[in-house]
């Protein structure tokens, strides 16, 4: 791989909702491989553009290119039909802050169900691919239980599995510890890093400033819907340029990511 | 003092087993017409597309402001005279009476479909799948096992909808009643065992329900 195009590019996106202009000009681009870490107050604009790269958000402009496929929007251009918003998302795995389990189905089922439905392998295909998974995230013993006897960091690690089942080119966070007692944000922490380990390219969305200083490639500094600043991981967390950013940060104690 | 003889109906049994059993079919038909037609209407009415949702919700609105009598007789007299297609009194209220326990179950549908988290919707998009397949596979059975007591509710008074149908001829439990006391000049005998038989049938289900909310609102 010498001159590879990055596996995310995001071009001059832009995004209200009613009168509240959400997004104003958004670029960033993420190499294949690469773990940016998206940081930012509240209300910034985080979840939105993270939900833009997977397209549960449309934009009112610019362009989002993932892998092969690119959707611009705008006036001039029509808005994806639900098929085509279908199969791209098929290749972006998402986890969200409230897990969004399937509480209906196995521990196992929330994991074969896009494989068999989705993609359409054979269920024993399916059920090989979801076991390897659930292995991955160390929690193979618990295929059988339903979500609601898992705690919040085994939920998520399932979550996190259902998304991979689908072998996605690119994975996104949004906030996926938030929701989380304390003492089990470290398992979830470590199986993202476990990711990252594996190359997997990741938009990670998190309030965990010693963790993205350690997993993230890059950061990305989001403030009232802009990009305030943008860089090396550990160069900016440690001397950020901007007076926003450095407010920002100085909410966070600096310290070593959770082990 | 009125002197009761039940003993006189037993010489009837069969046509009360055979009404019975046409009363059973009807509730069974009727149930499974209204929760298709009542699903199909609450998926309109929470469709993107302003006309289905206003057709949808016009539907729904005409049946549950028009009394079940009326639309039976309307149907069986005045549709096949705007369309031109005969009906038997069978197909007639079969129609009726499912179009009216649909715009029932719509609302019980519709109302089940939105209490779901919305989470779960975002969760099966982001994985690829359909806004169909995430209707089908992940909302409505979430939704369905909610609404269970409330359909279930609804059933019942489907079931006891169908006399109605007796003023089309249609020979259910109460149409063959009618002939027994006509035949044996034993009304009062005829329907209290008649009111008996649906109290028999009915009376468990409403105990199952009620076990069953009971239990939903404990596992909430
Ligand atoms: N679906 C929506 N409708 C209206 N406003 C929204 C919607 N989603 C987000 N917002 C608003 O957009 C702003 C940015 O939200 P969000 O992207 O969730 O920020 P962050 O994730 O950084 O906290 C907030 O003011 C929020 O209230
Ligand atoms: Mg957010």
């Amino acid at each position: 791989m010498t001159t590879s195009r990055p596996m995310i590019e995001v071009k001059a996106l832009r995004k209200s909702f009613g009168t509240l202009t959400v997004l104003k000009d958004i670029n960033f681009n993420v190499e294949a491989g690469g773990v940016v870490a998206l940081l930012g107050p509240s209300g910034s604009g985080k979840s939105t553009l993270l939900r833009s790269i997977n397209l549960l958000v449309v934009p009112d402009g610019g362009s989002i290119r993932v892998g092969q496929t690119t959707f611009a929007f705008g006036p001039s251009h029509k808005t994806p039909r639900s098929r085509e918003l279908a199969a791209f998302r098929s290749r972006t795995g998402m986890v969200f802050q409230n897990f969004n389990l399937f509480p209906h189905m196995s521990v196992l089922q929330n994991v074969m169900e896009a494989p068999v439905y989705v993609r359409k392998l054979p269920r024993n295909e399916a059920q090989d691919l979801a076991m390897a998974q659930l292995e991955k995230v160390g929690l193979a013993d618990r295929a059988y239980q339903v979500p609601q006897t898992l705690s919040g960091g085994q939920k998520q690690r399932v979550a996190i599995a259902r998304a991979l089942a689908m072998e996605p080119d690119v994975m996104l966070f949004d906030e996926a510890t938030s929701a989380l007692d304390p003492e089990l944000v470290s398992e979830v922490l470590l199986t993202i890093q476990q990711l990252a380990a594996d190359g997997m390219t990741m938009v990670i969305v998190t309030h965990e400033i010693p963790f993205a200083r350690d997993v993230a490639d890059r950061v990305v500094f989001m403030r009232d819907g802009v990009v305030v600043e943008e860089g090396p991981a550990r160069q900016t967390i440690d001397d950020p340029h901007m007076e926003a950013t450095r407010s920002f940060l100085s909410h966070f104690h600096k310290g070593r990511m959770p082990r | 003092m009125y002197e009761w003889d039940f003993s006189i109906l037993f010489g009837y049994r069969w046509l009360f087993l055979q009404g019975l059993g046409i009363t059973i079919a009807f509730t069974a038909a009727i149930v499974v017409g209204g929760i298709a037609i009542g699903l199909l209407a609450a998926i309109c009415l929470l469709s993107r597309f302003a006309v289905l949702r206003a057709v949808s919700l016009g539907f729904i609105e005409v049946f549950r402001c028009t009394p079940i009598l009326v639309q039976l007789i309307w149907f069986y007299y005045a549709l096949p005279i705007l369309v031109g297609i005969e009906m038997t009194p069978v197909t007639a209220s079969l129609l009726a009476l499912s179009c009216y326990g649909g715009s029932f179950y719509a609302e019980i549908i519709r109302g089940g479909i939105v209490s779901i988290d919305p989470g779960q919707q975002e969760a099966g998009a982001a994985l690829g799948m359909t806004p169909a397949l995430v209707m089908r596979r992940i909302i409505l059975p979430q939704a369905l096992r909610r609404m269970g007591p409330a359909l279930m509710n609804q059933s019942i008074l489907q079931f006891k909808n169908t006399s109605l149908v007796s003023v089309l001829a249609v020979p259910d439990l109460v149409y063959q009643g009618q002939m027994v006391a006509h035949d044996s000049f034993r009304p009062l005998e005829t329907y209290t065992a008649i009111a008996v038989a649906y109290f028999v049938i009915l009376f468990p289900l409403t105990v199952f329900v009620r076990r069953r909310e009971r239990k939903l609102r404990v596992s909430a």
